[in-house]
């Protein structure tokens, strides 16, 4: 997917722009319109939170964001990220596995299941839980004779949050696997490694950059889900609110500088999660193009088939 | 350590793509599995690795039965057709994967690797990525990571299949060359009868999943034991004779008939060189044209077109050529010296030919 496709194709973009034979008025409208909508719909609403944050100075600032209600929100955030993320690594690694590496029957399903939670709306598979684990809901009642609370408590928000950010460590390692085959895996296996050291050896830094940037794109989604999280949350302030429900909440109850400076958190979050992908992605491309031109790591000596040039 | 396959067959669905084969590589032996593409001389591979289990029929290494052992259990080594390299690791980490798998100590295993390094000139390659290397390069790599650990038998699918014909042929008395030195069992899978005949002792021949011959190269081309091997093996006229008037004719060519009835039809078959060629005409019975002569380094190729419109093919060193004062376009006579029957009332010929050398629309084809 977009992980190695874009910086590839710079240097392409780059020639053919060159070739191409667009009068320079046409071409900079087309980058004034790009550049104008940018501004508009995505960075002056950006500015806009962090100028609304500190609306009232520094200090209101933080003691929005040390109120025990908040760090509470921060908290738990940080819980549901730091739960749902490695579940879902675990799943994504093995339904892309066995999506890219088996023939097997009714696999079009199976991809097909990965990406529901793209298509259903997250208050719908908010309410999905609640039906499944709510006190009026198939399971309430069992669930509840144990004590075990899962609805309106941090294992339904986990669950849900799950749900949500289910198909995108599998989405980005599927076309990396699927290119990759399974030769190398198999020439592992003829040297004697078992499956294991065969995953962690050859498969798993194959695959390393789809998943860094699977993980990257899960845990944005999982810190900002708002929809589905909200419907299982129950909202009871300091215990079951996320950022995202925080800010809602302070919203509504016209506390918008509190809520902006939570919100603006989150936006940073947003950012660094950003920023760490454009990293990535320099770095990647970075260690494509060193070792584009690397024979200089050696000396030319080193060819030692004079016809093998 | 020896190989063998006891009527080995192996299904893919309702496909045989392997119909019960059996025959023995011996220890120390360098053997081919030759056939067309699709005539199951990987999966017989494949098996022998583990990396695919026979549907029936036994696998033996050393005498023992290795059905139920795992790939790793088997102690082989692999060379894939397209090399299979880590891409991710350096030539030095692909060459000691397998060491550091089996947990050779440290000082041995890089005594080992800079061994293999010197053996297959690879000298100051280590740090190299397999995307930085040489097809050759590449594929000397993925054999020294295959021989590292030392395994019992070595088997490479397709060798020379990714590289440039010079370095092909490079590569392929850099096998021999090797063979002979390590001794180590080695069976290799090709499509190409030329690399099987040049390169091993032993060949098996395979086409739709039957053995159809096993025999060292010298066997199969001389004592071919049916119309495939003989068409698959070598150059070769191939004409459909008819009989009539106890003669079987192929438009002005006649043959003994040998006591067959009118209207029976059979092919028959004779290498180039079994045609011999005169400027004299009044030589030999028959007359043709020489239509094109092709030079092929040492020896010319050679069409001659009969009147009838027959094309056959036949060879001549260039030393000859200019003896006999030959050019294109000059009448000779000529006769067939020796013949082989491959089929009587043939059915049409089998479909692995037409895929490899499409027929030609007259008699006479050269494949």
């Amino acid at each position: 997917m977009g992980v190695f496709a874009p910086k590839r194709e710079t240097g392409h973009a780059r020639r053919s722009q060159r070739g191409a034979e667009e009068p320079a008025l046409a071409r900079w409208l087309l980058i004034a319109a790009a550049l104008a909508f940018c501004a508009v719909f995505l960075l002056l609403p950006l500015a806009n939170v962090f100028v609304q944050a500190f609306a009232k100075g520094w200090s209101f600032y933080w003691a929005s964001l040390a109120h025990p209600d908040s760090l509470a929100a921060i908290r738990l955030t940080l819980l549901v990220a730091a739960i749902s993320v490695p579940l879902n690594v675990g799943f994504g690694l093995a339904a892309a596995w066995a999506i890219a590496k088996f023939e097997f029957r009714g696999k079009p399903w199976l991809i097909t299941l990965i990406d529901l939670p793209f298509s259903v709306s997250p208050v719908v598979a908010g309410l999905m839980f609640v039906v499944l684990f709510g006190l009026q809901g198939f399971l309430g009642p069992w669930l509840q004779a144990r004590d075990l609370a899962i609805i309106f408590a941090v294992p339904g928000m986990v669950l849900a949050t799950v749900f949500i950010t289910f198909p995108f460590v599998a989405r980005e390692l599927i076309p990396v696997m699927q290119a990759t085959g399974t030769e190398q895996e198999q020439a592992a296996l003829t040297l004697g490694a078992s499956g294991w050291q065969t995953f962690w050896h050859v498969t798993l830094p194959s695959v390393k950059w789809g998943l860094i940037y699977g993980i990257i794109l899960c845990n944005a989604r999982a810190m900002g889900e708002f929809g589905a999280v909200s419907v299982v949350s129950g909202h009871i302030t300091g215990q079951t609110d996320t950022m995202p429900l925080r800010v809602e909440k302070l919203y509504n109850e016209y506390h918008a500088p509190a809520a902006f400076a939570v919100a603006s958190l989150l936006a940073l979050l947003a950012l660094l999660t950003l920023g760490l992908k454009t990293f990535l992605e320099w770095r990647q491309a970075r260690e494509h193009q060193r070792a584009q031109r690397d024979p200089a790591i050696l000396p030319l000596g080193a060819t030692l088939d004079p016809h093998e040039h | 350590m020896s190989i063998e396959l006891r009527n080995v067959t192996k299904r893919f669905g309702e496909v045989a793509a392997v119909n019960n084969v059996s025959f023995t590589v011996e220890d120390g032996e360098l053997m081919a599995l030759l056939g067309p593409s699709g005539g199951g001389k990987t999966t017989v591979l494949r098996m022998i690795a583990g990396l695919e289990a026979p549907t029936s029929g036994d696998v033996l290494i050393r005498g023992r039965r290795v059905n139920n052992l795992s790939v790793q259990q088997r102690n082989i080594g692999f060379v894939f057709q397209n090399y299979a390299l880590f891409k991710n690791m350096t030539v030095f980490q692909n060459i000691a994967f397998g060491l550091k798998i089996k947990k050779w100590k440290k000082d041995a295993a890089r005594e080992r690797i800079a061994e293999l390094m010197s053996l297959f000139a690879l000298d100051g390659l280590e740090r190299r990525y397999p995307h930085q290397l040489s097809g050759g390069q590449r594929q000397r790599v993925a054999i020294a990571r295959a021989l590292a650990p030392k395994p019992g038998v070595l088997l490479l699918d397709e060798p020379f299949g990714a590289v440039d014909a010079k370095i092909r042929q490079e590569l392929r008395e850099w096998l021999v060359t090797l063979h002979h030195d390590l001794n180590v069992t080695t069976v290799f899978v090709t499509h190409d009868q030329e690399e099987a005949l040049e390169v091993s002792k032993r060949i098996v021949i395979f086409s739709r999943g039957r053995l159809e011959q096993v025999g060292s190269p010298r066997d199969v081309y001389e004592q071919p034991v049916n119309e495939f091997v003989a068409r698959f093996i070598g150059v070769m006229n191939v004409l459909e004779l008819e009989v009539r008037d106890g003669v079987g004719r192929a438009g002005e060519l006649e043959f003994p008939a040998g006591g067959l009835p009118d209207g029976h039809k059979l092919r028959i078959g004779f290498r180039p060189h079994a045609v011999e060629i005169s400027t004299d005409l009044a030589q030999f019975r028959y007359s043709a044209v020489l239509r094109h002569a092709f030079f092929l380094g040492v020896l010319l190729r050679l069409e001659l077109e009969l009147p009838s419109g027959l094309t056959l093919r036949t060879r001549m060193t260039k030393e000859e050529y200019s003896q006999l004062q030959l050019e294109e376009g000059r009448p000779v006579s000529f006769q067939i010296r020796n013949y082989r029957v491959l089929a009587q009332e043939p059915a049409p010929l089998p479909p692995e030919n037409e895929l490899i050398h499409p027929p030609r629309p007259m008699y006479a084809e050269n494949i």
